[in-house]
């Protein structure tokens, strides 16, 4: 079965050690929910894992093999939704999509657009298609990320808060998306201050691995 | 190369739908080029005599204006980030990106060119070597703002350190791309100056993605 994993690593940003001795591991249809205090470094374990930044040491692998070894390989099989929506003002939200969704292998045979509409349908943004990304509101873009990520399958999910700024009904169309994402054997890792509903996921706590008073530049010493 | 090309796209829609593209570098290359009649006095043989120079350096700083967003925008929403998790070397996606900055900056100039060459006084003999040698001389100079704009990126006032960077380093190509179309107005072979600066594009061409690659890695983490 597929497996994503880390193990023993350590992150360490300006000089500072964020987190240690970390280990996880991620089955096909499950799901990770990052927990832990504002700055225990759950952004910085889904950079981590999206290899956006470089573990001071230890290693994360895809069924066993080092995911180091073949970044591309890695990159075209994960989704990664941070903080940033990347949605450019003067594109409209179909345009936006489109690029993103042309750049992903694995997209459906021919014209990318074909995956497109229906993204925008999951999210509820069907109508806003022809609209520039300059009039749409924070939720409304955040939903056009999230719709990003449905366009084009990826067996791994690197949600970065992805309810920020999400309505009701939009956190519950994204529940569901996770949900038949896992249904059809992906992963999920999703970092969360917000209630979101991810059946049987695994919990990891950030604290546990922090590092106190660790070197010259520990803030908290 | 599909991506390649996409992107590309993606950039020349951009830089028009914002209006900042060719259009801004090109007035600044007329109305630069136009003030130096006032400053040094209508007299055609002057004029003539320093129209090659005048020009290059016009070009040169035109070419800068736009740099400062080459990765900019990209980088405060967001977008670099996904566009470096795409499956594809980030060179590429470097690559693609200064191919959407000359076409939108470095073919205009070259475009207007001739023009200002008439409105000088430059012998038409110099017309064809002119063109030439700005087609060869932009291409370097987009690939080596590159470098420059992926390492200014996240630090205040960028657009002065850029200039500040690159500018020393865009002072072969004047000195040879002037030297060629002197030489073709002399009367001399202008074979040398232009090989010269066919050399420095080929060496920036793989040079100066990786060395920009390198930078935005740095920047993202």
């Amino acid at each position: 079965m597929t497996q994503f994993t880390g193990r023993n690593l350590v992150c360490v940003r300006g000089e500072r050690r964020v987190f240690a001795g970390l280990d996880f591991a991620v089955d096909a249809g499950g799901a990770l929910v990052l927990a832990g205090a504002n700055g225990s470094g759950k952004s910085s374990l889904l950079r981590l894992m999206a290899g956006l930044l470089p573990p001071a040491s230890g290693t994360l692998s895809w069924d066993g093999a080092a995911t180091a070894a073949d970044p591309e390989a890695h990159r075209a099989r994960l989704h990664y939704v941070g903080h940033l929506d990347a949605v450019k003002p003067v594109l409209t939200v179909a345009e936006n999509l489109r690029f993103w969704a042309g750049l992903r292998p694995g997209r459906r045979a021919g014209n990318p657009g074909d995956s497109v509409g229906p993204a925008l349908e999951t999210f509820g943004i069907a109508h806003l298609a022809d609209v520039p990304g300059r009039f749409l509101s924070a939720g409304q873009k955040r939903r056009l990320t999230l719709a990003r990520i449905v366009t084009a399958p990826a067996p791994l999910w690197l949600l970065d808060e992805p309810t920020t700024a999400l309505d009701e009904a939009a956190t519950a169309s994204l529940e569901a998306a996770i949900a038949g994402h896992r249904a059809g054997g992906g992963m999920v890792v999703v970092a969360t201050h917000t209630k979101m509903a991810v059946d049987g996921a695994r919990v990891l706590d950030l604290s546990g691995f922090a590092v106190r008073s660790q070197g010259a530049g520990a803030l908290d010493s | 190369m599909s991506r390649f090309l996409h992107i590309a796209r993606r950039d020349v829609r951009l830089a028009f739908r914002q209006g900042i593209g060719g259009l801004m570098a090109v007035m600044f290359f007329v109305l630069a080029v136009v003030l130096f009649p006032f400053g040094v006095g209508p007299e055609v043989n002057m004029l003539a005599r320093i129209s090659a120079g005048v020009i290059w350096v016009a070009a040169l700083l035109a070419s800068m204006l736009s740099l400062e967003q080459l990765f900019q925008t990209d980088f405060e929403d967001g977008s670099l980030e996904l566009l470096a998790l795409t499956p594809m070397p980030l060179e590429v996606v470097v690559l693609a990106k200064v191919t959407a900055h000359w076409l939108t900056t470095g073919l205009p100039l070259i475009a207007a060119a001739p023009l200002l060459a008439l409105l000088l006084h430059m012998n038409t003999d110099g017309f064809a070597v002119l063109i030439v040698a700005l087609a060869l001389g932009t291409l370097s100079l987009s690939l080596i703002g590159a470098v420059g704009a992926a390492l200014i990126l996240g630090s205040r006032r960028g657009g002065v350190l850029l200039s500040l960077l690159i500018l020393p380093l865009y002072i072969p190509v004047l000195i040879f791309g002037v030297g060629a179309v002197d030489a073709a107005l002399a009367g001399f072979t202008v074979r040398p100056q232009l090989l010269v600066l066919g050399a420095f594009f080929l060496a920036a061409l793989p040079l100066c993605p990786w060395a920009s690659a390198a930078a935005l890695r740095q920047a993202m983490e």
